[in-house]
């Protein structure tokens, strides 16, 4: 008979060598947390610098003031779905300051980011549909495309003639040209950093005709004049048809959100599973993502210190002679390693010497790079920043050199 | 037309990149698991796949295309539904 988990060996083989050799990279316990950028982990005091807590609003005494508020007037939590008893003011609340400052016209709350795109992109498509996906998509697309069964095709990262080319190819097949068609799109791609040309896509979207879900998880609170992602930052806001979004990066809480302005919207409420058949956010959860919402929109600082953060972060990596996963200047700085061991090798030491970055290798990164990933924060000072770089010049770079030299 | 011999000539150069051990193809070859190359290795092989014979294999078709000779049969037909005879 065949046991289950068995085909999960090489996992653990795969988690064995890693632990062989230092701390445990994909299960790394932080004991205290001191600051958004500071944790005790393996009892050290350690400078955090892969936590996506893009605007360090984390510990915002406000937001901490509004969910200990909510908890003690609604309870620890909702015991509900949205459709049944989970739906209380807060959610309708949170809701309508999300619509207001996206300026959409609808938006829907969800209980955690990854479901935001669950439920957003198998409640727009079906079996009929056709779902067109970046590559480099994150799993919670890939989930929700399979979720929805529709068609689903793939097109190369960032590429919108390549996107262009498929689409054609599908227009001149008769057979598949029936149902509608989404495409769906990153602001900031999580592994690398690199952003899709927008208007390249829209100029597509304008010959082809489909329906655009733009995902700024990552780019939401950090793009655009307003804080908004990347289509408030390229102006193109009124192209993109379907907004996604999560709050546990620049909110610094959990939970997602989607947004339209199709008068329609409103009716995934009740046909996109992952909204219907889970509990809805905590009390708590909802009133802090509030709470965040507001400072953002009130402290436009932040952004600009992220943003002076990240350069000095990017330029920093950059002089080292590292070698980055995209070029231009974004709070996700990925440096490039040459293979699993020394990638593992390289985190532990930076980890021993006080900074913890997140470690990505493949399946969970494209064209299978193994990479450091570093992501700032606004938090950040700007000597725990040189202090990252520093301890990157002695493990990192250092490397580099002697292995170029070898 | 492309011929089965012709198409699954192709398939085994285009693989070749991703099959870091060298592990011997045959028609029974199952790519993922005999090759030990992950679901997005997969995916981006099928991709310069499509790319070569100009045509599309949606992820769906995947789950259901195991073998090399699956595989032979998937582009097979996509090329005749493209090029009716």
């Amino acid at each position: 008979m065949t046991r289950l988990l068995d085909k999960y060996q090489s996992i653990l083989e795969r988690r064995a060598r890693m632990l062989a050799v230092g701390s445990d990279a994909v299960g790394l316990v932080n004991q205290q947390m001191l600051s958004p950028t500071r944790a005790i982990i393996n009892g050290r005091e350690t400078i955090l610098a892969g936590t996506n807590n893009y605007m360090g609003i984390t510990f915002e005494p406000t937001c901490i003031a509004a969910g200990q508020a909510a908890l003690a007037a609604f309870g620890t939590g909702t015991t509900g779905s949205r459709i049944a008893n989970g739906t209380y003011a807060l959610h309708t609340e949170l809701e309508a300051a999300l619509a207001d400052f996206l300026g959409r016209e609808h938006c829907i709350v969800f209980t955690t980011g990854y479901q935001a795109n669950l439920a957003m992109i198998s409640g727009l498509a079906g079996p009929r549909d056709t779902i067109f996906l970046d590559a480099d998509s994150h799993s919670s697309i890939y989930d929700g495309c399979t979720l929805s069964g529709a068609r689903l095709v793939r097109f190369r990262h960032n590429d919108a003639a390549d996107l262009d080319k498929r689409l054609s190819r599908m227009e001149a097949d008769d057979d598949q040209s029936g149902g509608g068609r989404l495409v769906v799109l990153e602001g900031i791609y999580s592994m690398l950093g690199d952003r899709p040309p927008l208007a390249d896509f829209v100029e597509c979207k304008r010959k082809h005709g489909f329906e655009l879900l733009l995902d700024e998880a990552h780019s939401f609170g950090v793009l655009g004049p307003n804080g908004r992602g990347l289509a408030d930052e390229a102006g193109l806001e009124d192209d993109c048809d379907y907004v996604v979004g999560t709050f546990s990066k620049s909110i610094g809480s959990i939970g997602g959100f989607g947004a339209g302005n199709d008068e329609m919207f409103d009716v995934l409420r009740n046909a996109a599973r992952p909204y219907m058949f889970t509990a809805s956010p905590s009390p708590a959860t909802i009133a802090t993502a509030r709470a965040a919402l507001a400072t953002l929109a009130a402290e436009p600082e932040r952004r600009t210190r992220l943003w002076e953060n990240s350069r000095r972060l990017h330029e920093g990596f950059r002089d080292l002679g590292l070698d980055l996963g995209c070029d231009t200047v974004s709070p996700i700085v990925a440096v490039k390693c040459p293979d699993e061991a020394s990638t593992v090798a390289m985190w532990n030491a930076l980890l021993d010497a006080g900074v913890y970055v997140n470690i990505a290798v493949p399946p969970g990164t494209p064209n299978r790079l193994c990479l450091l990933r570093c992501s700032v924060s606004a938090a950040h000072t700007a000597d725990e920043i040189d202090r990252i770089l520093d301890l990157f010049g002695k493990v990192v770079a250092a490397g580099h050199r002697t292995r170029q030299s070898a | 037309m492309t011929t089965r011999d012709e198409i699954y000539a192709t398939l085994c150069r285009l693989l070749q990149p991703f099959n870091a051990n060298d592990v011997e193809l045959t028609p029974a070859t199952e790519i993922s698991a005999d090759l030990s190359i992950d679901s997005v290795s997969v995916m981006d092989f099928v991709m310069e796949v499509e790319d070569h014979f100009e045509i599309d294999i949606p992820l769906n078709v995947l789950s259901e295309t195991r073998t090399m000779d699956d595989l032979v049969n998937v582009v097979e037909g996509r090329l005749k539904h493209k090029a009716p005879s």
